[in-house]
């Protein structure tokens, strides 16, 4: 199969679906001429022209609006965060407005959009532009909430994101962007709330979400060597999530580290922790479930303080060997 | 405008006077759950905005919104059992008063954020455009909206674009128990309308008329893909913000002066005044009103709560 980039998987998706369905439309920052600030969208202008890929002035909340009261009337807006962390400007109409307004209307509104974000550090943007908030949203009832790994699942779940009635949160990773990986050219959908085991073994099992999927595959393949055989399974949507694979890796390895970058204080490995505690795999763990996170700090702009922020392959290899050895 | 529908608009303010009086009363009965805004004073403003709307125009509300609802046709049983927090209410008994929405009605929603339609009325006037078609958006807010960062993102997007939302502010003068003179270093909140490129005009709301006329003619501007524009109606709540209120920030002579400017004892007199209407018709036009709401309320009150099987049913499509 074809290897293209996160980015053009994220495209190519954005592209198929506007060709197929005259409703999508794009809306956001730089997002026409410019092409997106990490130029996810580039082409599209040339191809679909002013209309259908809309530049807004800098105005978040405003853009949450649009996509919100267009897909309250027919359409199905894909929006354009430029960074996560200014979706604490659009956070009002987000969750106070789309997540509830079929509920509030006793179910009768519809709201198809998807809101794309990319979060994460490692760019040495700092402190405002490498959150990952995606546990903000999974709070929300109402939202639901993707997070991709690879350019295949990128293309899928957006494709199915743009075609789901809710509003969808698609977190984007900034690393994940030039990431190459096999995509079918045809579009395809991946069902949101479908967990995905990314590399199987026997000896321990990893969770992970977004650029820290890629990073525990990594740890895994150097485990393997020393004959740790480490299982990696990614939820791919934190909101509906698909808790089965993760259960019946855990009662198959006995043993469970959880890994995101996000803050580890209120982060989704609690949610995570907490599920397999009170699911039938608890009784089969042969160790405490183990959470490696992001320090609870916000991210610093040093190149080395902003390296041991958040985990990277050495700190997963070395907490997935203390867990597979029984040291902790 | 017509005779006919001059005795329309004044049925209808005297339908929301006579509704909002009823809920007081149900709220003082502890049949109401919760909060309630109420409107009464402010009648000519809803009324006469919404009575420049073609049937598949659209509106977007307000927390103080069953003037709104009203006004749009909404059908009072269905408003008063969601009221009431029945099953056979607007929202299922989901919403209840803030919430209050008959979107095939074209009503999308009263709102419990103040200023939280202004950005949604973009999208709609965006999505109106796109798909071509020639309908406008109204969306009302209050003067304390005027004071959120979402109205200048909202008015300034809307403007841009020359979507078809027509800005309603309803100038009640409090936001809360804050006046506008101590929120507002101008006189006229229209006067920022100026600033996003769109015409803005402050009327009396308080006359029904003159709120017609000058919604009338943004509705056509919006109408004509000309763009958005700003309304003030500048008006008075003669009730506190919600239940909790004491009105210890305004004198008892203000609200009374006010209450002197009633919209509807105003419009009636004009009306009997132009020979369109008697006495007698004016009170048959009321009695009407008082029916239809203690018709919709013996419904209300006869309707089956929402089932506790049903309670998760419309966080997910």
């Amino acid at each position: 199969m074809r290897e293209i980039t996160y980015s053009e998987a994220l495209r190519e998706a954005l592209r198929q679906e506007m060709r197929r369905d005259e409703h999508v439309f794009i809306i956001g920052e730089d997002v026409g001429i410019y092409g997106g600030a990490f130029g996810v969208t580039r082409g599209l202008f040339e191809e679909f022209g002013e209309e259908r890929v809309i530049d807004t002035p800098i105005s978040e909340l405003g853009i949450a609006g649009a996509i919100t009261g267009a897909a309250l009337t027919g359409m199905r807006p894909v929006g354009e965060i430029m960074f996560m962390d200014f979706m604490t400007l659009a956070s009002e109409q987000l969750v106070n407005q789309a997540a509830k307004i079929r509920f509030m209307f006793g179910g009768k509104a519809t709201l198809p959009f998807v809101m794309r974000t990319p979060a994460g550090a490692g760019t040495g943007a700092a402190a405002q532009h490498s959150q990952s908030l995606e546990n903000w949203f999974v709070h929300i009832p109402g939202l639901k909430v993707v997070m991709p790994s690879t350019p295949y699942d990128a293309k899928g779940l957006l494709i199915a994101s743009i075609r789901d009635d809710n509003p969808v949160i698609f977190i984007e990773h900034k690393l994940l962007y030039r990431v190459k990986g096999p995509v079918p050219e045809e579009p395809y959908t991946i069902p949101l709330g479908a967990a995905e085991i990314k590399r199987e073994g026997q000896d321990l099992t990893i969770v992970a979400t977004s650029v820290m999927v890629q990073r525990s595959l990594e740890a895994a393949a150097q485990l393997a060597s020393e004959g740790i055989e480490v299982e990696v399974v990614d939820p791919r949507t934190l909101k509906p999530l698909d808790a089965e694979p993760i259960i019946r890796s855990v009662m198959k390895t006995g043993r469970v580290l959880i890994v995101h970058e996000a803050c580890k204080t209120g982060g989704y490995g609690g949610e995570l922790a907490a599920l397999i505690a009170e699911s039938e795999a608890f009784d089969y763990l042969e160790a405490p479930i183990v959470r490696l996170a992001g320090r609870d700090m916000p991210i610093p702009y040093n190149r080395t303080l902003e390296y041991h922020a958040v985990p990277q392959v050495e700190n997963i290899v070395a907490k997935a060997r203390e867990l597979a050895q029984g040291r902790i | 405008m017509n005779v006919e529908k001059k005795l329309e608009l004044l049925r209808q303010m005297y339908t929301i006077r006579i509704f909002e009086e009823k809920a007081e009363q149900l709220y003082a009965l502890g049949k109401i759950h919760g909060t309630m805004h109420l409107s009464i004073g402010m009648e000519g403003s809803a009324v006469g905005a919404i009575a420049t709307l073609r049937p598949d125009d659209l509106i977007l509300s307000t927390h103080r919104g069953h003037g709104h609802c009203i006004a749009k046709g909404a059908d009072l049983k269905r408003m008063t059992a969601e009221f009431m927090g029945k099953a056979t209410g607007y929202c299922r008994g989901r919403g209840g008063s803030m919430h209050i929405a008959d979107p095939e009605g074209g009503n999308l929603g009263a709102n419990g954020v103040v200023g939280g339609g202004i950005p949604i009325a973009v999208g709609v006037g965006l999505s109106l455009k796109m798909q071509k078609r020639d309908q406008v958006i109204l969306c009302f807010f209050g003067d304390g909206a005027a004071n959120l960062g979402p109205f200048h993102e909202g008015l300034n997007m809307a403007a841009i674009w020359k979507l078809p939302v027509v800005y309603v502010c309803e100038n009640n003068q409090y936001a809360m128990s804050c006046s506008t003179r101590r929120a507002f270093a101008i006189q006229r909140i229209s006067d920022r309308a100026a600033a996003y490129g769109m015409p803005g005009v402050t009327v009396d709301g308080n006359d029904v008329m003159a709120v017609y006329e000058a919604v009338s003619a943004a509705v056509k501007r919006a109408r004509a893909g000309e763009g958005p524009s700003m309304v003030e109606n500048f008006t008075y709540r003669w009730r506190g913000h919600s239940k909790s209120d004491a009105n210890v920030y305004r004198t008892r002579e203000e609200i009374e002066s006010w209450k002197k400017k009633c919209p509807i004892k105003r419009f009636r007199a004009l009306l009997i005044e132009e020979g369109a209407l008697t006495e007698e018709r004016a009170k048959q036009i009321e009695k009407q009103s008082y029916d239809a709401i203690e018709a919709a309320v013996t419904f209300a009150e006869a309707s089956p709560e929402p089932t506790l099987e049903s309670i998760e049913e419309g966080v997910y499509a």
